[in-house]
């Protein structure tokens, strides 16, 4: 299935269209087939009538804010679609109907968070208003994106499941135990995984680090803290955490560590009791652990209902610890307007919720209540907070499947794991006809280069004049324009190669002077032509080789250069080519002419007394620097 | 097709799967075993006559704000002091980063502006992403900008980076289609086009030679390729990564190249020894690595992390030589200035930053 993305709803079965997946957004969005023809597939998706022409597709852009807002005030179903349409490949399109209609806000078209609406389903495609906007009404950070997937046949929720988690905070000297499996797998809120996806990677490792903290002997303590009139159940510090970390993995110090620990939070893994900022500070502050049932790694992309039955559920329930915050009862004023047709539903829905749970245990429900939280924390994150589900529509247009995990619209290759094997044997057989050097060689050079380059490397060295990153100063590029004083480092550093002596402007006028002066001039001339000729537009490029050939290469040429018969005889074919002469005909023997220069004129140049002049003018200007002369390159 | 001689060709199929998979693998090993029989000595054991990095004199000094959505590659302009940005917001921005003025902004047609470049002129900058383009806008006023913008080349999926080949005259791409392109600027010619990778390019990287005939990609495919320009054919092609490769960079003198990786290491392979020469990587690092690169005498590599760090690595010793904190997103580019003297980091934070 091409178009889903490692995340992307594989199995998204027509009658559960709530399956949709914000990686699919991700995809569909951006591509032109698959919005076009999702669009179509819910042709009546609009509730207000309005209908996507998909030939309109790829203009949209511009009238999305705009679009977006009318949605907003208006609660009015709106279809557009995200800036970005490329080309996809044939069978994405088929694709692109099990897929969803794609309703997106041109900035946000990676929000992993937000759920795609299914086809044949009511869309209502708001941008939350706090959301960056192409046309720079705002810079808040948010990326929140309502994005909203409505469906009456929809009765699925996180909530309901979370319900039949039968664990207690058992022991309260233990982090709340694995769900028992939900009665009713959330597939058609779950992406499908592909456990090669790089944000699945990263899932992997720190699960198996959660896993370690949570060990019997050897994890950070979690305990049942008393306080004044009731219990704290299952909570560790952020000092213990920090210090855990520190014990147990190769940070360096208490600022890594703290970062490390913030990172596992606010992907969800761990999260403070009160407070919807997913961060940890190294002090008393209390933390308690996800239970993996709503880890990121299972893919969940709720839906705005879910989210709107949540909140709906926390005003039902009075307690100070379950008050909104602002900015949740923001959203969820938001989210009653754009369901309002559909609030009842919401709102049994969520008292139904509210009655199981008031049945729990006291401190079950407290963590219960919390995990929930941080998961809405994690997927709808306070404003402010960074969204850890994005991920990079890059990865998000991997097709699942191979193990290479590849392949966008053109990588033919990668579908054919006859043709992709038989490469990988080519380049291995490549590789083994191929002359090495030894690694001992290798790393000697490197070394060498480092040693010459040293004073020259900006982060490890001090340099002759401040650098102006540093001081606000511009002396050192004022300098550098001035040609009259040239510092004796960069002098110095002609002497490295003949690459070196050529990419300085000062340097390449000197080194022609001395040629000339030895009457072998032309060798630049042709090599400085032949580099010119390639830089030229191809409209040009004819003329130019003629031009060359004529000058330098020609049996009659007035300015020839020595270059042996087997490349000039390369060179003449090349330019009498039937298919008409290509800019690299002269590299062969350009690379002669560099050899020649480099072995014989440029040593000879550093060996002048025209060189030793021009480094000791520039020392007289700079105090004495050691000699490097003698460094070999 | 009869249901029989479907089986049968099905069993032909799998056979000759078995066989390649079987030449692959034998390959592999008679290939390790050549090169371990040159792998006569570690880097970091050469390099241990080098006195450590103590200290990096290493600040932020710049912040760029002015993106509304994340930032997502950005180039500095060959005087130095300029960078252009490109982000998901749909804008290019160019800065005066000495100053962090805005001195440009341009609306794209499309959102996810992948990838943008300097012309070696500074003249001219090229950018392209989801809208599978590489579109040159010339620089000089913004309204002009926009009108006088040019599209030179389409690939059959999202162009994920571009440079400058050393001419303002021609522009090579990479893109999720898995190929690499050469355009002619003014006409939009195809020159040339690179075929091999079987995943999506994320980078591509110019020889620093003399010649500037050939360049380095690296892929979702695992790999990092060495291509020659003028024959469009792959010359070296490394492996070792456990997931894509992100970023793709030419150590200064040219020998060697260093990748960035989702499998949260960095690695150099030396291109005379054919081989990888060291893995940058710490059991605490766990992020994807998204782009890197060097500085000016190749000893220290500049990484840019999901986990909105930027780390420093000494490449001779395989040491991690200290971290930069300041970004609050991932971090999704970094380049060293042209003169070596500044690194800019930009972020999904929506700012880009310099350091000194």
């Amino acid at each position: 299935m091409p178009v889903a993305p490692p995340n992307g709803n594989n199995n998204a079965p027509a009658m559960a269209p709530a399956t949709a997946t914000a990686t699919a957004t991700a995809t569909a969005t951006g591509t032109a087939d698959a919005a076009a023809t999702a669009a179509s597939a819910a042709a009546t998706v609009a509730e207000s009538g309005q209908q996507l022409d998909s030939a309109n597709a790829n203009s949209s852009s511009s009238s999305n804010s705009e679009a977006i807002s009318t949605a907003v005030t208006s609660c009015s179903a709106n279809v557009t679609n995200a800036a970005a349409v490329p080309v996809v490949s044939s069978n994405s399109s088929n694709s692109a109907s099990s897929s969803s209609a794609s309703s997106n806000s041109n900035n946000c078209t990676a929000t992993v968070a937000a759920a795609t609406p299914p086809p044949s389903s009511k869309t209502v495609s708001i941008r939350d208003a706090t959301a960056p906007s192409g046309s720079g009404a705002s810079a808040s950070k948010s990326s929140g994106l309502l994005s909203v997937g409505s469906n009456h046949h929809h009765h699925h929720h996180h909530s309901s499941q979370s319900q039949s988690q039968s664990q207690s905070p058992s022991a309260q000297s233990q982090p709340p135990a694995a769900p028992s499996v939900p009665q009713q797998p959330p597939h058609h809120q779950r992406g499908s995984k592909n456990e090669d996806a790089p944000n699945i990677l990263v899932y992997k490792k720190m699960e198996a680090i959660i896993e370690k903290m949570q060990a019997e002997s050897g994890g950070v303590a979690v305990r049942t803290v008393k306080a004044f009139m009731s219990k704290v159940p299952s909570v560790f510090t952020g000092a213990d955490l920090v210090a855990w970390i520190l014990k147990n993995f190769d940070v360096e110090d208490v600022t890594e560590a703290l970062h490390f620990a913030h990172l596992l939070s606010s992907h969800g893994y761990i999260f403070p009791i009160d407070d919807h900022a997913l961060t940890v500070k190294n002090d008393g502050t209390f933390y308690r652990f996800q239970t993996p049932y709503f880890w990121p790694s299972n893919c969940w992309e709720p839906e705005n209902t879910d989210y709107a039955v949540y909140l709906c559920k926390r005003t039902m329930q009075n307690k100070t610890r379950l008050e909104l915050a602002d900015y949740e009862a923001e959203n969820l004023a938001k989210l009653q307007k754009m369901f309002s047709r559909k609030w009842e539903f919401i709102f049994m829905q969520a008292e139904s919720q509210s009655k199981v749970a008031k049945k729990r245990d006291k401190l079950e429900r407290k963590v219960l209540d919390s995990q929930e939280r941080a998961f809405w924390d994690v997927h709808r994150p306070m404003p402010g907070c960074v969204n850890t589900t994005e991920i990079d529509i890059k990865k998000a247009y991997r097709r699942g499947g191979s193990s290479h995990g590849t392949g966008s619209a053109g990588a033919s290759v990668a579908k054919n794991p006859v043709e992709q094997l038989t490469r990988i044997i080519a380049l291995r057989k490549q590789k083994l006809e191929r002359r090495t050097i030894k690694v001992s060689k290798a790393a000697e050079a490197l070394v060498a280069y480092y040693d010459q380059y040293n004073e020259f490397d900006y982060f490890l060295t001090s340099p002759e004049l401040p650098n102006p990153w540093q001081t606000d100063s511009t002396e050192m590029w004022d300098t550098e324009k001035n040609s009259k004083d040239v510092p004796v480092r960069r002098v110095k550093r002609w002497a490295f190669s003949l690459r070196e002596l050529l990419n300085d402007a000062i340097g390449r006028d000197q080194f022609t002077k001395f040629l000339e002066k030895e009457y072998s001039g032309e060798n630049l001339k042709f090599w400085e032509s032949v580099q010119e000729m390639k830089a030229l537009p191809q409209s040009e490029i004819k003329e130019a080789i003629q031009k060359i050939w004529q000058e330098f290469l020609a049996p009659d040429a007035p300015c020839p250069v020595n270059v042996d018969s087997k490349s000039v005889e390369l060179a003449r074919e090349a330019v009498n080519s039937p298919n008409g002469p290509n800019r690299w005909c002269f590299d062969v023997a350009a690379s002669h002419v560099y050899h020649l220069m480099k072995s014989d004129s440029y040593s000879r140049y550093l060996r002048s007394e025209m060189y030793k002049d021009y480094v000791n003018c520039s020392r007289k200007k700079v105090k004495s620097i050691p000699n490097l002369f003698g460094v070999k390159r | 097709m009869s249901e029989c001689a479907a089986s049968a060709s099905n069993v032909n199929a799998n056979e000759k799967m078995a066989s390649l998979l079987k030449e692959a693998e034998n390959l592999k090993a008679k290939l390790e075993e050549e090169r371990q029989k040159l792998n006569d000595v570690n880097l970091s054991n050469i390099a241990e006559r080098l006195e450590q990095i103590a200290f990096v004199n290493i600040k932020p000094r710049k912040v760029l704000k002015g993106h509304q959505a994340k930032v997502l590659c950005t180039d500095w302009s060959p005087d130095k002091r300029h960078i252009i940005s490109s982000s998901q917001d749909g804008r290019l921005i160019i800065w005066d980063a000495f100053t962090t003025n805005k001195e440009h902004a341009v609306t794209m047609p499309t959102t996810w502006i992948m990838a943008c470049a300097y012309a070696p002129s500074g003249n001219y900058v090229a950018c392209g992403g989801l809208d599978n383009k590489v579109t040159v806008y010339p620089i000089t006023s913004d309204e002009e900008m926009a009108a006088k913008k040019r599209t030179v080349g389409t690939h059959t999926s999202y162009m994920s980076c571009c440079i400058y080949p050393n001419s303002d005259q021609q522009i090579l791409t990479g893109s999720g289609d898995s190929t690499c392109a050469l355009w002619d600027v003014e006409s939009g010619q195809l020159l040339q086009s690179f075929h091999g990778h079987s995943g999506d390019v994320m980078a591509i990287d110019l020889a620093p030679n003399e010649t500037g005939n050939t360049f380095v990609s690296g892929s979702c495919d695992r790999m990092a390729f060495i291509w020659d320009m003028r024959s469009g054919h792959v010359v070296q092609s490394f492996e070792g990564h456990q997931s894509d490769v992100n970023s793709v960079k030419f150590h200064p003198c040219g020998d060697a190249i260093a990748t960035g990786s989702d499998d949260s290491s960095c690695r150099l392979y030396d291109m005379r020894a054919d081989r990888e020469v060291a893995v940058f990587a710490k059991e605490s690092i766990i992020f994807g690595v998204n782009s890197v690169d060097f500085s000016v005498s190749g000893r220290l590599l500049f990484a840019g992390y999901n986990d909105y760090t930027v780390n420093l690595w000494d490449t001779l010793k395989s040491e991690r030589v200290c971290l930069l904190y300041g970004h609050e997103n991932k971090v999704s580019c970094v380049q060293v200035s042209p003169d070596g003297t500044a690194l800019s980091t930009g972020s999904w934070d929506y700012t880009i930053r310099v350091w000194a």
